[in-house]
């Protein structure tokens, strides 16, 4: 048997978080470091994944499967295609930074004396760690239930994240801002737990039909599943399929999050550190629209184009309106939320618009995004701890104080509009063309986004950054090192995936293909090609 | 005799029981009323043993009187610690628990 | 000689990388290495010239295949560069110009401690405008597009701190976004309709003729708004005036030789679906002839010199716009008046940067006065600028604008007569604007006055580093078109191109040229009238109605303010409110409902251990009940 490497890769993190969250409490700097190591063997588990899959061969590779629930045929079964890969990798790149740019953030709730004993930092990182590890197992997991397990697990830590830290220094338990992160955590858990509990629901009847079906019993795994389908051994009715299809869609939808439920993300975001809010949006949302293309799609075909249109209506409604709320937000953390939440119409357009181009570059968005939204919120994060306010109208002129700052905050902004250059413009433009392509009208609906994203974040640059310099910029610091090594490879790699996105599209594109032959879908021709025939 | 009559006397002592249970505030009566509502049942299992010719019911006669002297143990530990705190026996007085 | 074509793009993004990112030890060399790699890229540029000089004319492609951009399935986007003629063209005038320009900044921001970030913008954008020009399909032209957008950002907020400034370059970048759509949607009506974009692939009479009429016509009006975009046309134009904001040497690179030029450019480079469909064409010619009276009427209103040249700007590629709208008989005049605006505007704005650095940042024109002795090279410069520009016969604009009126009435029937018409009237309008800035800051009396710190101006010549590119911009406004024009030069060099066509006109080109002499000399005497004879007043009498308007734009903020901004900003909070209320009100909503119900039921939990009993008795004797029932039944 060869060595389990992608069971490796979420247990590495795991361990991380068993080690640092058992560093005694008067140590803290030696628990971050022991997370920022544990989350680089990750990355360097996660690079040899990469290394070792190869874009041009089995569907699912490195895959290793056990016996485990054996009665109701659950099996321990991972494996990853060229979409895995790449999500595992972001995941495994992104958590260093969250490390790196939340170093000092849980250490003022150590210096409160009434929670000296429960080891905040300790518990900050080993937290942060365990939604890692819960990430990349359901990442990786080919077995439904498993999947299910680690797509509900990762609330548990995440709760705690957002409603235990917050980004004011030793504030009341009673204060408002207490208040409000803790009706944050608790509309996250509930939202989420909702959508789990249908998506069970739908699960369970999985696995009925399947035990009905199939010669071999009752089975979660995904691949037996999708090849039963093919053959025809697995036949859902009509109406049981999209029963399936919804309990399924629901829950990933509000993970995601798609309108008209996606209301626990700007709470969730704009309430826990900078780092939460990325680990949130960049990393955890992913899992949504990653299960969304594995699961929905892969799974149910059908019903997922019989719910397409409806579908596509949603994301282009989360595409404007997620964008025009951001533009009338005065929290900046919000605004990256509801910006986030427009960005997240893109990514579900494109998984539904059924064409390779908007596949891929809704694959693509998933990283870039990620990597986009990382570096926005992270240099907003420590703008905001510069000077304790999460308001934009508290901020200007920060540009002539602090250059850096203002530099890196507006690069990081011009990716999250997708100027070309960057990663996101690559994958932004690829779902336009593949939506485009086979509805034109949403096509031409989803490009108001793009103005749209253009206004937010250039109104966003212009109060903060710009005009005279305001009385709270006049003494504010610029980026210190540690800040400036965790901005600028953020902004490294997303003027390389703008430049040259092909490693990423030729590890994604055989995936892609994959999942449009489950759908039944082929490209629409060229129309003028199509004439000339 | 018919065994049908034991199950009357049964009934009727589960009866008087239960009522005792309700009505009753010193918790040493409500107690007493709960083993006579469980004697009432031992007396039905016993009959429905002798009616069925087979030995489960004893059996089931015998586990619970023998849940009955464990509950006599603690039941009675935990009204005499009650009445130490609060100089009382009544079950009323007894409502701390609630949310 | 291909791979010379990326050491073109690659020399200013290399410049703009190292200037931005090197910190503050460049701070004191930085300016001279961004104007050298600027000269870098021109040197390749003239060496690629006289390489292409040396082929015949159908042989003068150059391809360069750089790598594979974003290869997904049907989907084929290429990093790869086309130079041929027309790309030529603007490269040598982007590089020259440019060139000049950063010569000229050495001089002009030799005061402001950010020097080395503006060289690094200036870089940037001179790599974005090559990889515009030379991309060899529309994606990695968008790329270009949407990079010299970014850097005009970047330069029109340089001087960040005055939030007038930083307002204009969002306000530039956003209304660039809007006509950025527009060449997005036809991309994706290129993709959808030839299964590319490459414009190899797209630019061909005989694929573009399999299309049908509709799908043309879409792509047309798409490129057409993206061009209005970028060239501050009709009605995409309210960016322009607020961009000059920026340092002046912005104004002349950016704003008025070569960025603004590029929807002229997309236009022209898409000829060949263009030519299929004359519904998209008209239109052109009429967003041209529409932004030729509106620039060149908001030109004659406004006091401050840049915002006038503005309106010039717009007014010119006006005529650019109109003229390649004509077809093959205008793309070549279209390029060609491109090419001589771009030194003639870029010598005017120049001059007025060196006038403004004389009078203390002074704009307005009425408090100029009398400055022909004071500055005498920057008069000069700038007086046969302005003499190219209104086209006084022999000077470039007297070539290239002449072939475009009569390009215009040679459209032929109502249309020729009405587009003759309004670039008849565009040329004394030119000549009055043109004339009215001349007079109100080179001639008359002194009108100076202290600014704002009180300090009195003195005015002095510039130093050699900005009066040389003057100097060179000069002889180019002076001797470009007559060049160009002798045995159609320019025409035969671009025919292969763009092709070119030959329409009788009902007036003979003398005429034409009489006729656009005459008015040119109507409009003259009309500034002289109202502005040589009688003294200046230093504010601005409150004038008709039209003048009114024509200072505030024409309303075009107005309009757009009442139409756009405000509704978008009751949307905006409108739909903030339902969020919160509505959105989250149910959430919220079913929150409080379970939350009220299970207090009602936390009732029953009262506490006492009998009533707990009876519940349990009741509950006992309910399932009896229930299964004799069943029993029963």
């Amino acid at each position: 048997m060869s060595f389990p490497l992608l069971t490796a890769t979420a247990v590495a993190p795991a361990l991380g978080a068993v080690v640092t969250a058992a560093v005694p409490s008067a140590r803290r700097t030696a628990a971050k470091w022991t997370a920022l190591a544990f989350s680089l063997i990750t990355v360097g588990l996660a690079a040899a994944v990469l290394i070792r899959f190869e874009p041009g061969g089995d569907r699912y590779q490195l895959t290793e499967s056990h016996s485990w629930i054996a009665d109701f045929g659950v099996r321990y079964e991972l494996g990853v295609d060229g979409i895995a890969v790449a999500m595992v990798a972001l995941t495994a790149v992104i958590v260093p930074f969250l490390i790196g740019a939340g170093w000092n953030d849980a250490d003022h709730a150590q210096d409160a004396p009434a929670a000296r004993r429960w080891r905040p930092t300790q518990g900050f990182f080993a937290l942060i760690l365990m939604v890692e590890a819960m990430v990349v197992m359901s990442f990786m997991a080919t077995d439904v239930f498993l999947f299910y397990i680690f797509f509900e697990a990762m609330l548990i830590p995440l709760y705690f994240l957002i409603g235990g830290f917050g980004d004011r220094a030793g504030e009341h338990p009673e204060s408002e801002q207490a208040k409000q992160r803790s009706y944050a955590a608790v509309k996250f858990l509930l939202y989420n737990l909702a959508g789990g509990l249908v998506m069970l629901a739908a699960v369970i009847g999985l696995y009925v039909v399947a035990a009905d079906d199939l010669a071999g019993g009752g089975t979660f795994s995904l691949q037996t599943l999708v090849e039963a389908r093919a053959s025809g051994e697995l036949t859902f009715a009509e109406s049981t399929e999209r029963w399936l299809f919804l309990g399924f869609f629901f829950a990933f939808a509000i993970k995601a999050p798609l309108w008209p439920v996606h209301t626990w993300l700007p709470n969730a975001m704009g309430e826990s550190t900078a780092p939460v809010a990325v680990l949130i949006t960049a990393v955890v949302d992913k899992v949504g629209t990653f299960a969304m293309l594995r699961f929905c799609l892969g799974l149910f075909p059908e019903a997922s184009v019989w719910a397409t249109p409806v579908v596509l209506v949603l994301a282009l409604v989360s595409i404007v309106y997620g964008a025009l709320l951001a533009l009338g937000q005065r929290d900046m953390k919000r605004l990256i939320a509801y910006a986030s939440i427009s960005h997240f119409g893109f990514i579900i357009l494109g998984i539904f618009a059924m064409t390779s181009q908007g596949q891929s570059g809704a694959t693509l968005y998933m990283i870039n995004h990620g990597v986009a939204t990382a570096a926005l919120m992270l240099v907003a994060g420590f703008l905001i701890s510069r000077r304790g306010s999460r308001l934009i109208g508290d901020y200007g002129g920060v540009q002539k104080t602090a250059p850096l700052l203002a530099g890196t905050f507006l690069v990081a902004g011009l990716a999250t509009l997708s100027l070309p250059g960057t990663g996101p413009f690559v994958s932004e433009f690829l779902v336009l063309v593949g939506t485009f392509s086979r509805y034109p009208v949403a096509g031409i609906v989803a490009c108001t986004g793009i103005v749209l994203a253009a206004l937010y974040v250039l109104i966003l640059y212009q109060r903060t950054m710009t005009g005279p310099v305001t009385e709270a910029a006049g003494k504010m610091r610029d980026l210190r090192p540690r800040e400036l090594a965790v901005v600028t490879p953020l902004i490294a790699l997303l003027i390389f995936l703008g430049v040259f996105p092909k490693p990423l599209t030729d590890i994604v594109n055989p995936a892609v293909n994959h999942t449009m032959s489950d759908v039944g879908k082929t490209d629409p021709a060229p129309a003028e090609l199509e004439a000339r025939k | 005799m018919s065994p049908e009559n034991y199950l009357y006397l049964s009934a009727l002592l589960f009866t008087i029981g239960a009522c005792g249970v309700l009505i009753r505030r010193n918790a040493i009566v409500v107690f007493m009323c709960i083993e006579l509502m469980l004697n009432a049942a031992n007396l039905a299992l016993v009959a429905f043993s002798r009616m069925h010719g087979n030995l489960d019911g004893q059996i089931a006669a015998f586990f619970v009187m023998v849940v009955a002297a464990a509950e006599v143990v603690v039941g009675l530990a935990i009204i005499v610690m009650l009445y130490r705190s609060r100089h009382s026996a009544s079950v009323d007085d007894a409502s701390l628990m609630k949310l | 000689m291909e791979s010379l074509i990326g050491g073109l793009v690659a020399a200013p993004l290399l410049g703009a990388a190292v200037l931005l990112t090197g910190g503050r030890r460049l701070d004191r060399s930085g300016h001279w290495l961004g104007t050298a790699l600027a000269g870098l890229s021109f040197v390749f540029a003239a060496v690629l010239f006289f390489d292409m000089l040396g082929k015949d004319a159908e042989e003068r492609t150059l391809t360069s295949h750089l790598f594979s951009w974003v290869p997904v399935e049907g989907f084929q986007a290429d990093v790869a560069f086309q130079l041929d003629q027309l790309s030529m063209t603007f490269v040598l005038l982007v590089t020259s110009v440019g060139s000049l320009i950063h010569l000229y900044s050495v001089g002009y921001m030799a005061h402001d401690e950010r020097r080395r970030r503006f060289f690094g913008y200036l870089n940037l954008f001179m790599g974005a405008m090559l990889l515009l020009v030379l991309a060899d399909n529309y994606l990695l032209l968008y790329v270009g597009w949407e990079g010299v957008g970014l850097a005009s950002f970047l330069l029109i907020g340089f001087w960040q701190h005055k939030p007038s400034a930083a307002t204009a370059a969002k306000k530039a970048f956003i209304v660039n976004r809007v006509g950025d759509v527009g060449l997005a949607i036809a991309i994706f009506l290129m993709f959808t309709t030839f299964g590319s974009f490459a414009f190899s692939a797209v630019l061909d009479e005989q694929v573009a003729a399999g299309a049908g009429q509709a799908t043309l016509t879409g792509i047309g009006l798409m490129l057409l708004l993206a061009a209005c975009g970028k060239s501050a046309q009709v009605p995409l134009q309210s960016w322009l005036g607020d961009a000059m904001e920026g340092p002046t040497p912005v104004s002349a690179l950016i704003h008025a030789a070569t960025m603004v030029t590029a929807g002229v450019y997309l236009v022209v480079r898409s000829a060949d679906i263009f030519n299929l469909t004359p519904d998209a064409q008209l239109v052109v010619t009429i967003v041209g002839a529409a932004s030729l009276l509106f620039g060149a009427f908001v030109a004659c209103a406004k006091d401050d010199i840049k915002k006038s040249l503005a309106g010039s700007t717009m007014s010119q590629i006006g005529y650019m716009m109109l003229a390649a709208g004509l077809g093959p008989i205008g793309y070549v005049f279209a390029i060609m008046h491109l090419v001589t605006h771009g030194f003639f505007k870029a010598g005017l704005f120049l001059g007025a940067g060196s006038v403004m650095h004389a009078m203390n940042d002074e704009v307005d024109m009425r408090r100029y006065g009398a400055l022909r002795r004071h500055m005498p090279v920057t008069f000069v410069t700038f007086g046969l600028a302005y003499l190219a520009i209104i086209g006084f016969p022999g000077l470039s604009g007297f070539f290239s604008k002449d072939e475009i009126i009569y390009a215009a009435f040679a459209k032929g029937g109502t249309q020729g007569w009405i587009l003759g018409g309004v670039t008849l009237l565009g040329a004394a309008l030119t000549a009055y604007y043109m004339t009215r800035m001349m007079l109100l800051t080179f001639f008359g009396e002194k009108r100076w006055q202290p600014d704002a710190a009180g300090r009195e101006p003195h005015p002095h010549e510039a130093p050699r580093v900005m009066t040389i590119p003057m100097i060179v911009l000069a002889v180019g406004s002076v001797g470009a078109g007559a060049y160009f024009s002798l045995g159609e030069r320019f025409a035969h060099w671009l025919e292969p191109v763009t092709g070119l066509g030959h329409e009788e006109a009902p007036l003979s080109h003398g005429m034409v040229s009489l006729a656009a002499t005459a008015v040119m000399l109507i409009g003259v005497a009309g500034a002289w009238a109202q502005y040589g004879r009688r003294p200046v007043p230093l504010v601005a009498p409150a004038g008709r109605w039209v003048t009114r308007a024509a200072r505030r734009d024409l309303l075009q903020d107005d309009f757009n303010h009442a139409v756009l901004v405000r509704p978008g900003n009751y949307l905006t909070r409108g739909l903030v409110y339902v969020d919160h209320k509505l959105v989250d009100g149910v959430v919220n909503g079913t929150a409080a409902a379970f939350g009220g119900l299970s207090g009602r039921l936390r009732r029953v939990q009262n506490g006492f251990a009998r009533s707990y009993a009876v519940s349990m008795f009741g509950g006992a004797a309910v399932l009896v009940a229930a299964t004799l029932l069943m029993r029963a039944v």
